[in-house]
């Protein structure tokens, strides 16, 4: 087996993740200089919902595939509807306050979606239920299955779709207009509230994707699951220039090709003295090299005149 | 029946009164030009008008509707469009994008394909400068794209807030040469500027604001002539 391409294989399919999640703290980012960090909630809410849909219909006897639709359609609703009321009640009563109000109540946003999933799904681990095939696929010596597979191609069409609406649509062209100067955004007609509320509504419907893939992938949900993967988003959004949605996309497969090669080799690199368990590490070194050598991320301009 | 008419008109930051209690009217199809020194209070009045700020008091009428509690981005479907001081153009956006964005209240693809043309017309040099980042444009393309932008709504009042500010006589020339142009094709205007000269020339009448009271109003010409315009504004 081929060490390295299988490292890379695995990279590229947890950097779709990350991407997708980036993308989510990017859009916001860019719209109002707010970090939303309970945006890794919204994709722990999406991967709960799903499974207790995906449940739910597995008892009915539907077909495991159409199962997986029909979770992935509710969960991105659900989802949508949370980022709005997350938008609605805890963001836009802070619009004109100063930075750090916003900022924290973030925080006090993910503490509540959390212990509310606690509450509602448990503390336990979940297993997930496997929806898709599991055909194995080698390909020059290095192994990937069809979920793997799937969340490349999935990830590749959503931001494909959000390339184009963000570049092609009237939409896309209001959502860059208030992102870059509101009141002129107002002059033109805009009604502002509307294209941030359409943001954390798409935003949200990505993070409940890339929750189902994650819990696809591994086979396992839990309320705690969306902190951390939240945390190596927000840093891919960070590494590729937050604000930036080619960079988030930019930033999170990077990050996920850091983080599986570095898991592959720290072992040969420390002389055994680190395992890959040590994988959290690396996306947190990326951080802070970013915010010491490029604090603007690799494709961003600027971030500090408006951070 | 007057197009605008703005009634005791008060408009305070906190606690500081920047508007006073002004009144004046705009007639459908005129050129009204408000001059007057810096902090006057003739960015308020537009920004008032646009939705921008919330008057404290005082009635604004807009095309036989009152403009209370109508949000700013309401208005502009109304046909109110200001070119706002500084410009507000949109730098990462290409020239089209825009003129597009000036468009956002209508649906009507084929007409707006027309217009489009029409501002390429008018403004040949933004024509070959359409898919370029608006941002990387110089002032007075910027200010036409500004203008433009505005116009792709089709507005029934213009306001322009100083598009005279920082561009060059050449340039400053061109931009009078086109509000003129804009206001003979029917379009009211209500053009604010510290160069009270040239706004003059080209408005029928004029009202000049003081500290947030309007201290003069009559037809251009009287104001041109006038010796406490001449002094205070005029420079003679
Ligand atoms: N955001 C603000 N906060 C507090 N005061 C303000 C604000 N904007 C304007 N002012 C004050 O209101 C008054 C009127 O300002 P305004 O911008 O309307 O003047 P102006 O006539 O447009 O001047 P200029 O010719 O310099 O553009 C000024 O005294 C100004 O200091
Ligand atoms: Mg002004």
């Amino acid at each position: 087996m081929d060490i390295f391409l299988q490292q890379i294989l695995n990279g590229l399919v947890q950097g779709s993740v990350y991407a997708l999640v980036a993308l989510g703290y990017t859009m916001v980012y860019g719209i109002l200089g707010l970090i939303n960090f309970a945006h890794g909630e919204v994709v722990m809410v999406g991967a709960m919902v799903a499974l207790t849909v995906s449940q739910l219909l597995l008892a009915t006897g539907l077909p495991p595939l159409l199962v997986l639709l029909i979770a992935l359609m509710v969960a991105a609703a659900a989802c949508m509807v949370l980022g709005y009321g997350i938008e609605r009640i805890a963001y836009r009563p802070l619009r004109n306050a100063p930075r750090l109000a916003p900022l924290i109540t973030a925080i006090g946003v993910s503490i509540v979606l959390q212990n509310l999933a606690m509450i509602f799904w448990g503390r336990e681990y979940h297993a997930f239920p496997q929806l898709l095939p599991n055909g194995l696929h080698t390909l020059g010596g290095a192994v990937i299955n069809d979920v793997q597979l799937i969340i490349m191609l999935v990830a590749l069409l959503m931001m494909t779709g959000l390339m184009l609406l963000v570049h092609r649509t009237r939409l896309g062209r209001a959502m860059r207009a208030v992102a870059e100067n509101p009141s002129a955004a107002m002059l033109m007609g805009v009604d502002i509230n509307r294209v941030i509320s359409v943001t954390f509504m798409l935003g949200s419907a990505l993070a409940a994707v890339a929750g189902i893939m994650v819990s696809a992938n591994y086979g396992i949900v839990h309320y705690y699951m969306g902190s951390i993967l939240g945390l190596k988003a927000f840093t891919a959004a960070v590494l590729g220039g937050i604000g930036n949605l080619r960079g988030a996309m930019l930033g999170g497969v990077l990050l996920g090709l850091i983080e599986s090669l570095g898991a592959g080799y720290i072992g040969d690199l420390s002389g055994g003295f680190f395992g890959s368990n040590y994988q959290d590490v690396f996306a947190f070194f990326v951080l802070i090299a970013v915010l010491i050598f490029r604090p603007s991320g690799l494709l961003g301009e600027r971030v500090a005149e408006r951070a | 029946m007057n197009l605008l008419e703005i009634e005791n008109l008060k408009v305070s930051y906190g606690g500081i009164q920047a508007l006073k209690g002004i009144s004046f009217t705009v007639a459908p199809g005129e050129l009204v030009a408000l001059i007057g020194s810096n902090g006057a209070g003739k960015t308020t009045t537009l920004k008032t008008l646009a939705g921008l700020l919330h008057p404290a008091a005082g009635k604004i009428h807009y095309n036989g509707i009152s403009l209370h509690n109508i949000p700013a981005h309401q208005r502009v479907h109304n046909g109110l469009a200001l070119v706002p001081e500084g410009r507000g153009i949109f730098a990462r956006l290409t020239v089209a994008e825009n003129l597009l964005m000036g468009a956002y209240t209508r649906n009507d693809a084929t007409h707006i394909g027309a217009d489009l043309d029409r501002m390429y017309a008018l403004f040949p040099r933004l024509n070959e400068r359409r898919t370029q980042l608006a941002g990387t444009l110089s002032g007075g393309e910027q200010q036409m794209v500004a203008m433009a932008r505005a116009l792709m709504c089709r507005p029934k009042l213009l306001m322009l807030d100083e598009p005279s500010m920082g561009l060059a006589p050449m340039m400053v020339a061109k931009i009078f040469e086109t509000i003129r142009n804009i206001s003979e094709q029917g379009v009211s205007i209500l053009l604010v500027e510290q160069n009270a000269k040239l706004a003059l020339e080209v408005a029928q009448r004029g009202y000049v604001l003081e500290s947030g009271l309007v201290t003069l109003s009559n037809s251009a010409e009287d104001l041109l002539g006038s010796d406490e315009v001449r002094r205070a504004y005029l420079g003679a």
